[in-house]
């Protein structure tokens, strides 16, 4: 089912009076249980087209539609209880502890003063038990390693209980063994919780393993979707990246020089 | 475990605010005695005039407007700390204090007055120093926003605060040598900050005035811990990060703002309170985090202006005492910064 739709989308950004187009015509689809990687060189525009979905910036053309909505129409906590975001922005929470920022999630779901509920300290403790972090629970957050860090930042957007979770390079300044248990919790959720997760990476090898998924931009900007299996058996990866020096080998699922 | 901590700082602060007072009331450049000064207080009188006005109309005002001056600007100081997301941020550093005191010189001398305080003022002119004030320190945090959008590193944010606070320093240094004698007189005193500049009449404007927009900063806890993340994820959190900022420092402002007309530009509080209440609470949460540094620096005011009448001779100025307080309290955090877990 299809949870996220864009129609014409084109993204950029405005510099003045100037604007540039990185990615233009985009009519992508993102279904419900599905775990969708978006790779592509650096400078080719995911950060801008996930800023672009999340409503961190306005669309150049073209719109951006949830449910059968258009998320520009919509308010601020409408959006913020259909798409959850997990960014690589540096926070300044580290006096907080883990409950206490994963429960900054139900923030769209409380009450002006923000109480918490019964109801959503269930759903937090939920979340940072779904995440593995509940024997870290209760302690602050500069404490903890940043795979840690990451999933309880996960939690957070777990427990903000919107059908799509939106991850900007979540694995990146992980090591490998935090970066295989971040993409197969977030495959997890995908299937077992049905919800749409899109996530930008620079790991190759993992997202081809784990995503359901592909949004790949090329390095003419050309936006090719498909599933993996779909992907690997065309020629698309090789055209990723604007260096001569590599070349995609299925094999290993990752790139070699040639 | 936080609970209990949280329960056990708000008591003891609560003790030290009351015991504060109460020497506040006790101690002075007059010596009262104890007797006395109960009798005064539960509406018995004294045989000596003198000392029921120094009671009911110098030292009580002084308890009030210190320990509302202290609450104010620091919690002046937490609200700037966690929109510029910038642990030394303060309303003395970023010069919204100073500012203020633009507006407030500015205002005398168009009025004809001179610089200084409000003291001692028909109730219009007061007004008139009250807006200057928020004027000037309206005009610096519109250009503290300004700046926040161009220059993103925080430093650099400190350095056009102190910069903005050296340019209406010099602009106030021009209009005092118009002034009169007696103007720059006026001006110096103020300069040194005092919790006596707020007379019975003048307390309910006062009190009313901080104590409104301590209980706004009250109603802001939900972004301001959706802040600490940025303003992607607050924005993500359905926090409106523009409207949000601006009602923020519109509070610090007109806190900021009605401290310097009443009391002069106090330095530090705003700086060092917020820390003491994140260290002893181990807590970036503003749930409780605001409470306990509006207590804190009520208590910390406090105990100031404690300290400025214990000289032997007459009143030591609040910003002769500020530093020693606060210094310290900022180099231990500096040098600590790694191990501090707000920090990281």
């Amino acid at each position: 089912m299809a949870l996220l739709t864009t129609q014409d989308l084109a993204v950029g950004y405005r510099t003045g009076k100037r604007t540039t187009t990185l990615l233009s015509g985009l009519n992508l689809t993102l279904a419900a249980g599905r775990l969708v990687a978006l790779l592509g060189q650096n400078g080719a525009g995911k950060s801008t087209l996930l800023r672009a979905i999340t409503c961190a910036t306005r669309p150049l053309n073209g719109s951006i539609m949830v449910d059968g909505k258009d998320v520009q129409t919509m308010t601020q906590t409408e959006r913020s209880r259909l798409i959850g975001l997990v960014s690589t922005d540096r926070i300044q929470a580290g006096g907080l502890t883990a409950t206490e920022l994963v429960a900054l999630g139900r923030q769209p779901h409380t009450g002006f003063l923000g109480r918490l509920s019964d109801d959503d300290r269930e759903m937090v403790s939920q979340a940072i038990a779904r995440v593995g972090m509940k024997h870290k629970a209760h302690e602050h957050m500069a404490g903890l390693s940043d795979g840690e860090r990451q999933k309880v930042m996960i939690a957070r957007a777990l427990a903000q209980a919107t059908p799509i979770i939106v991850l900007d390079e979540p694995t990146a300044f992980l090591d490998v063994a935090s970066r295989i248990e971040t993409m197969q919790l977030l495959s997890a959720l995908a299937h077992e919780q049905g919800k749409a997760v899109l996530l930008s990476s620079h790991d190759v090898s993992q997202s081809l393993l784990m995503a359901d998924d592909l949004w790949l931009i090329t390095a003419s900007r050309q936006v090719v979707t498909g599933t993996t299996e779909q992907i690997l058996r065309s020629d698309t990866m090789n055209h990723l990246f604007t260096s001569q020096a590599i070349k995609f080998n299925p094999q290993i699922l990752d790139y070699q020089s040639v | 475990m936080d609970r209990r901590r949280y329960v056990i700082v708000m008591a003891f602060l609560g003790a030290a605010l009351l015991l504060l007072a109460v020497a506040c009331l006790l101690l002075g450049s007059v010596k009262i005695p104890a007797g006395s000064v109960i009798d005064i207080l539960t509406g018995h009188g004294s045989d000596n005039r003198a000392w029921e006005i120094i009671v009911l109309q110098s030292r009580l005002p002084m308890i009030a407007t210190a320990a509302l001056a202290g609450a104010a600007l620091s919690v002046s100081g937490l609200l700037l700390q966690t929109t510029f997301n910038n642990p030394l941020a303060g309303p003395s550093i970023l010069g919204v204090s100073t500012g203020a005191g633009l507006g407030v010189a500015i205002i005398m001398l168009a009025t004809g007055g001179t610089v200084g305080s409000v003291f001692g003022q028909s109730v219009g002119s007061y007004v008139a120093t009250l807006l200057g004030a928020l004027a000037g320190a309206g005009v610096v945090l519109v250009v503290l926003i300004g700046m926040s959008a161009i220059v993103k590193s925080s430093t650099m944010l400190l350095i056009v605060g102190i910069l903005v606070s050296y340019l209406a320093s010099s602009v106030i240094s021009l209009l005092n040598s118009l002034a009169t004698e007696e103007g720059i007189h006026n001006y110096v005193a103020w300069g040194f900050g005092t919790f006596s500049g707020v007379s019975v009449e003048q307390m309910p404007v006062y009190a009313s005035i901080i104590v409104l927009a301590l209980m706004g900063s009250a109603l802001m806890v939900k972004p301001l811990n959706a802040l600490l993340l940025g303003t992607r994820y607050a924005e993500n959190l359905g926090v409106n990060t523009h409207r949000t900022r601006n009602l923020l420092l519109l509070i610090t402002g007109v806190l900021t703002a009605v401290v310097t007309a009443f009391c002069g530009p106090i330095g530090f509080l705003g700086l060092v309170v917020p820390h003491i209440a994140r260290l002893t609470l181990n807590t970036s949460n503003h749930t409780r985090l605001l409470p306990a540094t509006m207590l804190c620096g009520a208590v910390t005011a406090l105990l100031c202006s404690l300290l400025s009448v214990v000289g032997r001779h007459g009143i030591i100025p609040i910003n002769a005492i500020t530093p020693i307080i606060g210094v310290p309290i900022i180099l231990y955090i500096i040098v600590n910064r790694r191990k501090i877990q707000y920090f990281n």
